[in-house]
């Protein structure tokens, strides 16, 4: 009889081509995503007269560069430049790439799943730290550097240390207004942003299963901000409902040999992690973040910290943002807003936003970029497109846009943002910009009140989505 | 690139806990050309206001070695931010804790990042509360030497041994190619559906 394995254990082993003495392990890449961020890699291939190894296994997609808006003509010269030369390493090297005028177009954490080329048991890398979110469907998935992007590309394999394992159970039910948003912000708060450097995460629980793939997608998306190598959760009935019928998704016969397969793929019931951690779902309150650190978050309910209990650095934080010790969060007057991102910007989110702003006004502007141009579409069907417009809100073409502001989507130095996106660092959103990271659920609050806010209230007497 | 063995340096302490990746180089910075040196954008916004002038950040002008705060390079995978280290001459990163793809994006460089206990930070920051000071680094022996002390750091052995001889993955894994070729055709002869083929709808 073989040792108990975690579902991480399982699907490592899979994909493991060597283990050196020192421990060092060559790992199979069975999807290799690339954006615009690739130059520096395909310079480095260039420079060595390689040609990428499995090209069937790569794919590109425009996103971090992507203009929401006035896309036929790109004015900015570095913004074209670094948009075109993915068009040419991609064609070169005869790779499938997502461009602007592709409809399927996003962001690629996004349309990854949103096509079938992300699925459970799959090693998946890209040059972005939020490759963490593919780790929903079951899939070792992680972000790498330049250098890595080049020897996957050289070998579709990649040199990992095997990580720690942790699992964090969330146990019983979510509130009215409480996503997988709030689910992570509250882990990260608890245990900081360092809480599982060098683990890989598993989430389960109770929680966890009742989650949509879009709820699982924003909480292995923010492994990373907890310091996780990646995120992982169980293939279960809900991974395959998602997936079925996706166009790069197996077909029949495969399709059940593979399905099969897939549900095999979970922790043994005595399996050991490194650290276990229990988390009750009951007691998760809408959050925001108030300083400049995804582990700066509190319940909307709750004031900053107190002068007499600053952490160090937390002083720093509390100036940036423009807050005092002891302020109430609700309340805190915003300037604007923003929906979108790899992390909140999935058809989901965007129903939960529209939940909120349906027949009401935003007091503050603001831009809803959706994650992917299907996403977009699909939004429209449904009319949610007119609520955002009807509330005041700028409904934009995809890409990650105000999440990290390479496409001239800023914010402004000093103004303050309600965002559902993942960083609330120094300057992510624009030099100076002020950051809170909160639901999409959330961000809409915000927009009506042109204040930080509980979305809960807002929610009475209507389906929360 | 070239392994190493020793570095003597200046050393700089910068005080914080969880400089970031998008504090080491803001993301306006990345479509530069590598070949225009990214040294200059390494914590422009922290080292200098929006009118261009100095703040009250350290200075780091001389500096080879940071010392700094726990969880040093989280956030994003941008190797730019190790780009910015290295064409600003940084050799070694010492913290308590360091971001893992950061880390292994500094090692990739032949920058070291050394890890070191809580304690060891506290000293090195009162060593260096006045400014620059002259550091030896022996990456053989994991041990740093300021003002005559010296302290042992913790470093992956695998990056050691990457370091000490500038070893390349690329290279390193040519040797593996025969393992790695009948790797993958075992694999997608067992899960032929694992080659996305997409049906054409979208």
């Amino acid at each position: 009889m073989t040792a108990p394995q975690t579902l991480f254990a399982k699907v490592w082993a899979r994909h493991q081509v060597v283990q050196r003495a020192d421990g060092a392990c060559l790992l199979w890449v069975d999807r290799h995503l690339v954006h615009e961020g690739s130059h520096h890699a395909f310079r480095k291939l260039a420079e060595r007269g390689l040609m990428v190894a499995r090209p069937d296994l790569t794919i590109g997609v425009v996103d971090h560069y992507a203009p929401t808006r006035g896309r036929a003509n790109l004015s900015d010269p570095a913004i074209r430049r670094m948009i075109e030369t993915l068009g040419e390493n991609t064609k070169l090297h005869g790779i499938e790439c997502f461009g602007l005028d592709d409809p399927r177009q996003g962001i690629v954490h996004v349309i990854g799943p949103e096509q079938g080329l992300t699925l459970p048991g799959l090693l998946i890398n890209c040059g972005d730290s939020h490759t963490s979110t593919h780790g929903a469907f079951g899939a070792i998935a992680f972000g790498i550097g330049a250098t890595e992007v080049a020897h996957v590309l050289a070998t579709q394999s990649i040199w990992q240390s095997r990580p720690k394992t942790m699992r964090i159970r969330i146990e019983g039910d979510l509130g009215p207004g409480v996503s997988a948003k709030d689910i992570a912000l509250g882990w990260i708060a608890q245990m900081g942003t360092d809480g599982a450097r060098g683990h890989a995460v598993e989430f389960a629980g109770s929680a966890v299963r009742n989650l949509s793939m879009e709820g699982r997608m924003t909480l292995c998306n923010l492994s990373i901000e907890g310091g996780a190598r990646c995120g992982i959760v169980a293939p279960d009935e809900t991974t395959l409902d998602y997936l079925i019928g996706r166009p790069y998704a197996p077909k029949g016969d495969e399709w059940v040999q593979a399905a099969k397969q897939w549900l095999a793929l979970r922790s043994d019931d005595d399996a050991v992690f490194d650290r276990d951690v229990v988390i009750d779902a009951n007691q998760i309150a809408p959050i925001v973040t108030w300083g400049t650190s995804p582990q700066d978050a509190l319940p909307i309910t709750a004031q900053t910290p107190y002068e007499a209990d600053l952490a160090p650095g937390q002083r720093d934080a509390l100036d940036y943002m423009g807050l005092l010790p002891g302020q109430k969060l609700a309340g805190t007057p915003i300037d604007q807003v923003f929906i979108g991102s790899c992390t909140n910007a999935r058809i989901e989110d965007l129903r939960a936003a529209a939940a909120v702003l349906r027949g009401r006004k935003a007091r503050v502007p603001g831009i809803v970029s959706p994650g992917s141009m299907l996403v977009k579409r699909q939004a429209e069907a449904e009319g949610l497109d007119r609520v955002f417009i009807d509330a005041g809100l700028d409904w934009v073409a995809s890409g990650c846009s105000m999440c990290v502001g390479m496409n001239g989507d800023t914010v402004a130095p000093g103004k303050r943002c309600a965002s559902t996106t993942n960083r609330n660092f120094k300057g992510r959103q624009g030099r100076g910009a002020r950051t809170h990271l909160m639901s999409p659920a959330m961000v809409a609050a915000a927009a009506v009140h042109g204040a930080l806010a509980d979305v809960r209230p807002l929610l009475v007497g209507r389906d929360a989505a | 690139m070239s392994g190493w063995k020793f570095h003597t340096g200046a050393a700089v302490s910068l005080p914080f806990e969880n400089i970031d990746t998008d504090q080491l180089i803001p993301a306006r910075f990345m479509s530069a050309p590598r070949s225009e040196g990214y040294g200059k954008y390494l914590l422009t916004d922290l080292r200098y206001g929006s009118d261009g002038k100095p703040t009250d950040f350290p200075e780091m002008t001389g500096a080879t070695v940071i010392v700094a705060g726990r969880n040093f390079g989280c956030g994003s995978s941008r190797e730019a931010a190790v780009y910015a280290l290295a064409d600003f001459s940084i050799r070694v990163v010492v913290a308590e804790s360091f971001g893992d793809i950061f880390a292994s994006n500094a090692v990739n460089n032949g920058v070291l990042p050394a890890r070191v206990t809580s304690d060891v930070i506290e000293e090195l920051m009162r060593e260096l509360a006045h400014g620059l000071k002259p550091i030896v680094i022996d990456l053989e022996a994991q041990e740093l030497t300021v003002s005559g002390r010296t302290f042992a750091f913790d470093l992956d052995p695998v990056w050691r041994q990457k370091l000490l001889n500038g070893w390349d993955d690329i290279d390193l894994t040519q040797n593996y190619a025969s393992e790695l070729d009948a790797f993958s055709q075992r694999y997608m002869a067992e899960m032929p559906w694992i080659r996305p083929s997409c049906d054409g709808r979208i």
